[in-house]
């Protein structure tokens, strides 16, 4: 009799147990599904394509002195802005450059160059600093701990460091402070079959110095325009094959 | 030799608390500044996106090369098999230890985000050197405290060579790992140099030792222990070896620049016409790391002066950090030659020599790491038996007269009571 009876205590136990198991799962599995939708999407992984990658070539003899589009455009579209304090972050810049013997002199956009064998995603002890497959170098900015040994490494000044909070983002190019930012080549605008921001204001408001397209893409207008002109690649020493190349150099 | 006897310091006195007491308060303005810094952001730093590494790593660095370095005095016991040095292998080992914590202190907290550290350590990218370093850097405070423990335990005591010579070869991977930090740098005129290694590594020896010839005289002279005139001089005599072991890679690194058309311009800027960056390398790295401290330790006139130990030691310190200072800042202030040949301009200071001021948070921060590694050490030699009862001459069973030195007695260091 004491037996059966507890064993209907335990059997009730189980029940009790079973239940609460029953409504946890109920109240977890849509926190469960939503990380697993947001786990399978993954944009950047996914739509980035291992056959294209993506390249810019730059004509210096097109590139006004006195023009700014591409830099006002990146500014505006990824929501960083310079108020001429070393601090402020660049994502793209015009240099000026002169032969002190020639005179030659131009100017021209530097940004990150994209670089096939980059030195910021080798150096970067948490692997924040990443290649996508199809070449566009950029900053995972959740593992990104802000040691900033890549803009160490970078031999282009291409990489920011955020020094204070933020405001104004935009929604497209979330930034953190602490973390390291660069040009992403306007990565949303390329996923959604777009150009980047500073290609297209080039073309609109300055004299189409810019041309982005796909390097491995033999029918392609970069791809035909670097086969038929001398171009240069910056610090072609230290073979980091950028994949941002200038003519007329 | 006599079977040493180790004991922890009274630590009642005024002294002593005061000590502690000052030292917990600059350990707590650097945990301030920290976390100001991450809560501002580093705008209230003097580092920019021009100079992206300052102080905080300058001594950061310094602590660090110095862990590896002072844990030698403990490999010249167990790994080479000179005995009187086994005195002084529980303080080498503590000192290391607590090095290497002060300086990866300042390192973790001047991270953008030092609240990720778990991050730094669960994601590891393998071609990073400094993630290579997150690992030598942890292994080597396990293995120093491993050390300490097989000195420390009588039952244990038969391990200290094997572990020692773990801990040797450890140490000597360590400074490689740190030195490749800037020499895997293939951007920079003033990295990129396999050299940077082995300098990295005659830093270490030299800038650890002369911490621990300060550390130990201050020690005994503080809790009038006696510390006898024979050990300090030999550890003297290494310390000029080390000195000057600085100055030889030194010399090759800077020679090897000049002859390289492409560096010479980098040169010019250290050698000659960088300011700030040109007086630490002469006046600091060269003259006060140097030659002040070779003269100091070689000149007959001071052959017995304790002050002159003393004073060469902080001068190899005072020189060390210079050398670092211009290693690191002035090697981020020479600007990236990105078109050779061109004269450039931009609104990121393109073609110009990066300004840097330091600020008071990042000072108090690296500051605060300094104060952290001694808070440890004079903690543990309280807590712990780290310091050998006696260390005068005949505890080690040295002669002074047979390498002429004065056993104490007119020693400029020595206790009023002539101990």
């Amino acid at each position: 009799m004491t037996r059966r009876k507890a064993k209907r205590e335990l059997d009730a136990g189980r029940r009790r147990f079973l239940g609460m198991a029953a409504i946890a799962s109920f109240a977890l599995a849509p926190g469960v599904r939503l990380i697993g939708s947001a786990q399978s999407s993954s944009p950047a992984s996914a739509r980035a394509n291992s056959k294209v990658r993506w390249g810019l070539l730059i004509d210096t003899n097109k590139c006004s002195e006195t023009c700014q589009a591409c830099v006002s455009a990146c500014a505006s579209y990824n929501g960083w802005k310079n108020e001429g304090r070393p601090t402020d972050p660049q994502w793209i810049r015009k240099v000026a450059i002169r032969d002190s013997e020639t005179g030659l002199a131009r100017t021209l956009p530097v940004l990150c160059q994209h670089c096939a064998e980059p030195a910021c995603v080798e150096v970067c002890p948490t692997g924040a600093s990443f290649r996508r497959a199809d070449g566009i170098v950029l900053v995972d900015r959740h593992i990104c701990i802000g040691c900033r040994y890549c803009m160490m490494a970078c031999p282009f000044k291409a990489r920011s460091f955020v020094h204070q909070n933020l405001t104004d983002q935009r929604p497209q190019a979330p930034r953190g402070i602490g973390t390291v930012e660069g040009c992403t080549m306007c990565v949303p605008r390329i996923d959604a079959g777009k150009v980047p921001a500073c290609v297209e204001a080039c073309a609109r408001e300055g004299r189409g110095a810019m041309t982005f397209g796909d390097l491995n893409d033999r029918n392609s207008a970069i791809r035909r325009n670097i086969a038929a002109y001398s171009t240069t690649r910056f610090r072609a020493d230290l073979d980091l094959d950028p994949s941002v190349q200038y003519q007329g150099l | 030799m006599r079977e040493p006897r180790f004991h922890e310091v009274e630590g009642r006195s005024l002294a002593y608390w005061g000590l502690a007491a000052l030292l917990a308060a600059i350990v707590a303005a650097g945990l301030t500044a920290a976390y100001f810094m991450e809560h501002i952001g580093h705008i209230i730093t003097g580092m920019t996106n021009q100079i992206v590494w300052g102080v905080p790593h300058v001594v950061a660095v310094f602590l660090i090369v110095s862990a590896s370095g002072v844990l030698n005095v403990a490999s010249i016991a167990s790994v080479f098999g000179k005995a009187p040095y086994k005195l002084l292998a529980r303080l080498s080992a503590l000192l290391a230890i607590a090095l290497l914590i002060g300086g990866l202190s300042i390192l973790v907290l001047d991270l953008g985000h030092p609240d990720r550290l778990i991050v730094a350590m669960t994601h590891y990218n393998f071609t990073s050197i400094f993630a290579w370093n997150i690992f030598l850097y942890l292994g080597f405070i396990a293995v120093s405290a491993a050390y300490l423990l097989v000195m420390m335990e009588r039952r244990l005591n038969s391990y200290s060579r094997p572990v020692g010579m773990v801990a040797f070869l450890w140490r000597l991977v360590l400074t490689t790992g740190t030195g490749s930090i800037f020499g895997f740098l293939v951007s920079r005129e003033a990295y990129d140099e396999a050299i940077l290694a082995p300098l990295f590594v005659a830093m270490s020896f030299s800038f650890g030792l002369a911490i621990f010839i300060i550390v130990l005289m201050a020690a005994y002279r503080w809790t009038q222990r006696p510390l006898g005139g024979a050990i300090l001089e030999r550890l003297r005599n290494l310390l000029g070896v080390f000195a000057a072991g600085v100055l030889y890679f030194l010399l090759v690194y800077h020679v090897t620049k000049l002859y390289e058309a492409k560096h010479r311009g980098f040169e010019y800027f250290i050698l000659g016409t960088g300011g700030i960056y040109t007086l630490l390398f002469w006046i600091g790295a060269i003259f006060l790391g140097g030659m002040v401290p070779i003269f100091l330790f070689y000149l007959a006139r001071y052959r017995h002066s304790r002050a002159a130990i003393g004073a060469g030691a902080l001068a190899i310190i005072l020189g060390g950090l210079a050398l670092i200072y211009d290693t690191i800042i002035g090697a981020q202030a020479y600007p990236l030659t990105i078109f050779p040949g061109m004269q450039v301009s931009s609104s990121f200071y393109d073609g110009v020599v990066n300004a840097y001021t330091p600020s008071l948070p990042e000072c108090a921060l690296g500051l605060g790491g300094v104060a952290l590694t001694l808070l440890i050490v004079v903690s543990a030699v309280r807590l712990f038996r780290i310091l050998p009862e006696n260390l005068a001459d005949i505890a080690f069973d040295l002669d002074p007269h047979e390498i002429g030195a004065t056993p104490n007695r007119g020693a400029l260091w020595a206790p009023a009571d002539g101990r």
